[in-house]
């Protein structure tokens, strides 16, 4: 791994598996009576939200918390923050006070990975945009995992808003890489192009034929401002196709199990016996959650090999030489107040 | 201007290339008062007594560069560019002339603002300006702009550019409205409806990114009206960056039934594709965006065959900052006057087109379709040429851009053949 976690399209299939061996040993901690290593104690973890969360946000803190770390939240409405200056700069001002992990959430896809080439602080990706959520996916490989006992050959399908997910994506790519086969169940309205020509994915138009004989049916929350963008006529005829309910579920491998990223619409894209049933791990999911990310918290800031720090360095300094080059007009800037300072201008 | 005290100049033994002279070979010109006063196989110069020599040898002498769509910025965007930087941006880039697109702050819909361009350009401008002014007032897309009024004060077309007109009936009038003057109507395709809060090209690579898309079909749909229109009206049409193999295919088809239509792409849709931004690389953000290998091999056609008439820059200056934003919010646009030639020589190169052709698009047919004064190399015609060295390597560094838009996708990228100098009504600057 890296200096920060951008994505799953950043990883290679070792470093996946990594993770979900690391969480195993944190899950165990989380069946303690005390919950809490001592690991990270004296780091600092800043949760900089761009987007409202009330989940990824609470199993992030509790990750930190969980592993000794100084948490602080900090939840900033992205439209008053839409200069990228102004985002580079808040950036800078958490790393300024201390940050060894900043943790960003924000609704344009990429906006983590301009901050990350910027700062040397780690960065984990909470999800921007529609690019990716690589610890929603990585919980739900393990959750998978953890009830499979396997991953390579399985038939997972995911079903409802493909084009504005990006849990999709990031769970689509890390399933690309473990050897999963993904269908990808949805309107045509809501699957974005080009989708079928990845490796391993086939997309399905109607529920019955997608979850045929699958290990795994993770359901995706549906926007009700989706009816609003004309991708479906209304939320009832949404849910007439795409809702998982009991008799859909009959049709999936007898031992499926059932997951959704919360929080869930019943009635819309599952129905209460099936979200409450004996095959939903929806809960586990919420559960695995603090381990993977306790993981992949403890892999960017705790692991003391010399590889990592040696990886870091030559980043740090890579993009230093990058970030001089990029922000040069600031440097002047600053420059230029250091010498009207000295010559006690001001 | 006055060229009465200009200094001679021989520029000898240079490879002229003018297909609108049927000049394609070495030959001297010779330089007198601001204008070419001889043009003749070397060694043949009656020179006058002080002149400045050019030693061409090796080298390529062309018209003058045309740009029919370029962004100056000013009034308005000043911290983007300014008539100053994009003019003396253009001359580095081989242009003599270019046509400033409306889009600034306030708005080029009324002959002050025309005027204010044009005194501007006499007094700061590196080459001449021609002021494209607004189709609708204040580019808004509801009622006509005084076209009467611009076009007396300056302005050679008729564009909202930036913005299409998305009343099919406003474009109606403007079509029929703009042949009182027979200046073409500069058509922004896009149906913003299907290309709404779209940042990139629709496709997998966008899919990748978690981006929204903007599909082909935005362009093919309102190129399709407007040939309509044009059909109806039978008012000059321009269709300016076309990106599209669809629009391409109606352009073809419209120029095939003999309908008033020309059309313009730009070095960035026949050199580059979609892939260029990943990464969320914002200086490869663009309106209409970057498309796919089969567009790119489409537009490439069009600029072989005849479907497309030039080849402009949309030189779109924006600020460092502006493009630090993140990929959502970044501003579309490519700083191009300083890399168009260059790129479009790539083309000469790989015998997509030739060089006559390329002398054609960028600049005969501008000329021609602005009506514009001819750079053509001609006896007793203006001296506005470009001279080129067409072995030259350099790489695009755009901190070295004179233009003040340093964004670029094309940074680090190596390029064969370069402008060495531009003649601007006789004056001669330096290029590299």
């Amino acid at each position: 791994m890296t200096k920060d976690l951008l994505g799953i399209k950043e990883l290679d299939k070792d470093d996946i598996i990594r993770i979900l061996d690391t969480a195993s040993g944190f899950k165990g901690v989380l069946e303690r009576d005390i919950k809490k290593v001592p690991t990270l104690r004296g780091k600092t973890m800043v949760n900089l939200f761009f987007e409202p969360s009330t989940r990824t946000r609470m199993s992030f803190e509790l990750a930190g918390k969980r592993l000794s770390m100084d948490v602080t939240n900090v939840s900033i409405s992205a439209s008053s923050v839409t200069k990228g200056e102004t985002l580079l700069d808040t950036i800078r001002t958490m790393e300024a006070y201390g940050a060894d992990i900043v943790v960003i959430r924000h609704s344009s896809s990429g906006i983590p990975h301009l901050l990350a080439d910027n700062v040397t602080a780690s960065l984990i990706n909470a999800g921007d945009g529609f690019n990716e959520h690589p610890t929603q996916a990585l919980l739900d490989i393990f959750t998978i995992r953890q009830h499979k006992g396997r991953l390579e050959g399985l038939d997972v399908a995911i079903v409802g808003d493909i084009a504005h997910s990006r849990v999709a994506r990031s769970n689509i790519y890390a399933m690309g890489k473990l050897g999963i086969n993904v269908r990808l169940i949805g309107p045509p309205t809501l699957i974005p192009a080009g989708m079928d020509s990845l490796p391993k994915v086939k997309v399905f138009h109607r529920m019955e034929e997608g979850i045929s004989g699958a290990d795994v049916v993770m359901q995706l929350r549906v926007q009700r401002e989706r009816q609003k963008g004309g991708f479906f006529p209304n939320i009832h005829e949404y849910a007439k196709l795409y809702i998982l309910n009991g008799r859909r579920l009959s049709m999936a491998k007898d031992d499926a199990i059932v997951m959704h990223p919360g929080p869930i619409n019943r009635g819309v894209e599952i129905s209460s016996a099936v979200a409450d049933g004996e095959r939903s791990v929806i809960l586990d999911q919420v559960n695995n959650g603090v381990a993977v990310r306790m993981a992949v918290v403890y892999l960017l800031s705790g692991e003391k090999t010399s590889r990592m720090m040696e990886e870091r360095r030559q980043r740090t300094e890579d993009r230093r030489q990058k970030t001089d080059h990029k922000l040069m007009p600031a440097q002047e800037r600053r420059q230029g107040t250091k010498d009207r300072r000295q010559k006690n201008e001001y | 201007m006055s060229t009465s005290k200009k200094k001679s100049i021989l520029i000898k033994g240079g490879h002229v290339i003018d297909p609108s002279s049927s000049l394609d070979g070495v030959m001297d010109l010779l330089v007198q008062d601001g204008r070419i006063e001889d043009i003749s196989p070397q060694n043949g110069q009656n020179t006058p007594p002080d002149y400045e020599e050019i030693n061409a040898t090796g080298l390529w002498v062309l018209p003058g560069l045309a740009d029919i769509h370029t962004h100056l910025r000013e009034p308005g965007f000043e911290y983007k560019e300014t008539i100053a930087t994009g003019t003396k941006a253009a001359v580095r880039g081989g242009f003599t002339a270019v046509c400033c697109m409306p889009n600034t702050q306030p708005v080029n819909d009324e002959p002050a603002i025309t005027r204010y361009i044009l005194k501007k350009a006499d007094a700061d401008g590196a080459c001449r300006v021609y002021p494209v002014g607004a189709i609708t007032k204040g580019q808004k897309g509801e009622t006509l702009a005084e076209m009467a009024a611009l076009a007396e004060a300056g302005c050679v077309a008729f564009s909202d550019d930036g913005n299409p007109v998305m009343d099919s009936l406003i474009m109606r009038r403007a079509l029929e409205y703009s042949r009182i003057f027979g200046l073409p109507i500069v058509s922004h395709a896009e149906d913003t409806r299907l290309s709404e809060e779209g940042v990139m090209n629709e496709g997998i690579t966008a899919t990748r990114l978690g981006l929204r898309g903007i599909p082909n079909a935005a362009e093919d749909v309102m190129v399709a009206r407007d040939i309509a229109l044009c059909e109806l009206t039978k008012g000059r049409l321009h269709v300016a960056h076309v990106s599209t193999r669809g629009s391409i295919r109606l352009i073809r088809e419209a120029k095939s039934r003999g309908l008033p239509v020309t059309a313009e792409t730009c070095p960035h849709y026949f050199t580059i594709t979609e892939e260029a931004v990943a990464g969320f690389n914002t200086a490869a953000k663009v309106n209409p965006p970057l498309r796919s290998k089969q567009d790119v091999a489409a537009v490439c056609e069009g600029l072989t065959d005849g479907t497309i008439d030039v080849i402009a820059t949309d030189h779109a200056p924006h600020h460092r900052e502006e493009k630090a934003m993140g990929f959502d919010n970044a501003p579309p646009g490519i700083s191009g006057l300083e890399t168009a030639l260059s790129l479009s020589l790539r083309l000469v190169s790989k015998g997509v087109i030739d060089l006559n052709r390329l002398v054609e698009l960028m600049s005969v047919n501008p000329c021609g379709i602005m009506s514009i004064p001819t750079r053509k190399i001609a006896k007793g015609v203006d001296a506005n040429l470009v001279i080129i060295d067409p072995e030259l390597e350099w790489e695009v560094a755009p901190d070295l851009f004179v233009s003040l838009g340093k964004n670029t996708p094309f940074e680090s990228l190596r390029l064969k053949g370069r402008v060495v100098k531009t003649i601007v009504y006789g004056d001669v600057i330096e290029c590299l």
